[in-house]
């Protein structure tokens, strides 16, 4: 169900080559192991970027820092128009623009599904139930769960489970989705399902950043892909360069034992 | 009272010399109710305030600042590390001697009784247990969830009412039945600083009219079927707050 209601929970406007997310010279360290090296880049409205690269390489860490559940030591990270590192950030605001899905989906598991994503609006944003309720509604029927409405989450399966997290993001209007591993505890027959989910996400045009190891996804879905290692990005470049045509070596051998 | 029962408990005494008087004689069953009566409210109220204590405890363990912390962590050492009954006796005979006695017209009476005494003594004694109860159920809420809430914009606040506390409350309450099970049975305790309740007046029964093993049975029995119905009422509560799919 692709109702012209949902798709205002996209931003429409013309600033395609205004940059959403700029990340500039990004570094953190956990006391002595530096994990962040000094990373740049910008996503534009509306792109969907993957970050792959080995475990450890900073990639979780570098998305959690988007959305300031992570801190940074160095460089700057502006989020439509919000530094992160500003000393007078306004933190709901930034993370008002900013959903993210985690690897063990998080959900609350004492409320049904349409709890569970009426919650943060009803709280945060003050809407009325009947607001709330018919957008959760509506989102839990865009990730396939209709008549899952008031099922508890330890009910469902991990990817069923997952949907309802992308759903309960969704639900606070976000303009930039993020996606930690979001498929690396699923079953591999429920990884489509969620993947499919992000794919349909992505096509109406939300902005989305996702750390992932599912390559054929990357290659099907993303505009632009970020390789990183180390803590810092080797390369980057659109699909077909980065999987077809890799110029560094260490892209290409962790391609090579990846796919 | 004249009745099947008592009329089976008056034959049982004259044929075959097992008294239960408190089960025929009207002044003796009087007594019973009224120890019946003080024992189930002083559990009442002792399972009240520990609960209440253990909650503000655990709470303010969990956002409080550092120094408050350290009090309720010398609380929580203090009342677990000394005698329940001790802590009556301080309380009762230590603190009672200090608080002022109220005149009754011709005789004085202290303000805090002995009741209240042993209710602020046992209250504190089980709520110590309960911060480390309710301490064990907050920290056992996996740390992403309270990330969930954080990206979510749920306050602090909004956190602990509406995710935190439902969650540690039902981890908790497996161990807070034990504790509460075994702080009601405590209460016989106040026993030694004259409330009275069912050990005290059973006491005072048999050394009445010396039927010490029927009294001792009677007592036991009691306890027998008041902690079997706070198990019942927890079973109960564990199933009406049980959600599908967690925790089992």
């Amino acid at each position: 169900m692709l109702s012209s209601e949902q798709d205002r929970a996209i931003p429409l406007n013309g600033q395609q080559h205004e940059p959403i997310v700029s990340i500039r010279d990004v570094r953190k360290r956990y006391g002595s192991l530096e994990v962040l090296k000094g990373v740049s880049f910008d996503i534009r409205r509306g792109e969907v970027v993957c970050i792959i690269g080995p475990s450890g390489s900073g990639k979780s860490t570098l998305i959690r820092c988007i959305n300031g559940l992570s801190d940074i030591q160095h460089g700057s990270i502006i989020v439509d128009g919000i530094e992160v590192r500003d000393p007078r950030l306004d933190v709901i605001a930034l993370r008002r623009k900013v959903g993210i899905v985690f690897q063990q989906y998080n959900l609350f598991p004492h409320k049904t599904v349409l709890q569970n994503v009426m919650l943060a609006p009803r709280l945060v944003l003050k809407e009325s139930k009947d607001v709330v309720e018919q957008r959760a509604r509506q989102l839990i029927s865009k990730v396939k769960l209709d008549g899952k409405e008031n099922v508890y989450p330890g009910e469902l399966s991990g990817g069923q489970q997952q949907r309802v997290a992308i759903a309960r993001s969704l639900a606070m209007r976000p303009d930039i989705m993020l996606f930690d591993e979001v498929t690396a505890a699923l079953d591999p027959e429920t990884v489509k399902e969620v993947l499919a989910t992000i794919k349909e996400l992505a096509q109406d045009g939300m902005t989305c950043i996702l750390v992932t190891h599912e390559m054929g996804f990357a290659r099907e879905v993303a505009d632009h892909i970020y390789f990183t290692d180390g803590g810092v990005i080797v390369e980057d470049g659109p699909p077909s360069e980065i999987f077809g045509n890799a110029r560094d070596p260490r892209t290409r051998r962790f391609l090579s034992q990846v796919l | 009272m004249e009745n099947a029962i008592s009329d089976f408990f008056k034959e049982l005494d004259e044929k075959v010399g097992l008294n239960f008087n408190i089960f025929y004689d009207q002044y003796e069953f009087s007594r019973f109710l009224n120890g019946a009566a003080n024992s189930l409210e002083l559990m009442f109220w002792v399972i009240s305030v520990s609960i209440g204590l253990g909650i503000i405890g655990a709470s303010a363990q969990s956002i409080g600042p550092r120094w408050l912390k350290n009090i309720i962590g010398a609380y929580v050492q203090i009342f677990r590390n000394t005698p329940p009954m001790v802590q009556l006796l301080f309380f009762y005979f230590g603190l009672g001697n200090l608080t002022p006695q109220v005149d009754m017209g011709g005789y004085t009476e202290p303000l805090i009784s002995s009741f209240t005494w042993a209710v602020i003594a046992l209250g504190i004694f089980g709520g110590a247990y309960n911060v480390e109860i309710f301490r064990s159920g907050i920290d056992a809420v996996p740390k992403q969830t309270r990330e969930a809430c954080e990206s979510l914009c749920l306050s602090k606040m909004q956190t602990n009412v509406h995710v935190i506390l439902p969650l540690a409350l039902r981890i908790s309450l497996p161990a807070l039945a034990a504790n509460v099970v075994s702080l009601a049975k405590t209460t016989s305790l106040a026993y030694v600083i004259s409330v009275p309740e069912m050990t005290y007046v059973l006491n005072q029964v048999w050394s009445d009219s010396m039927n010490v093993p029927e009294m001792i049975l009677v007592l036991f029995l009691f306890y027998v079927v008041v902690v079997a119905a706070i198990g019942a009422i927890f079973t109960f509560i564990e199933k009406r707050t049980s959600i599908p799919g967690f925790g089992q």
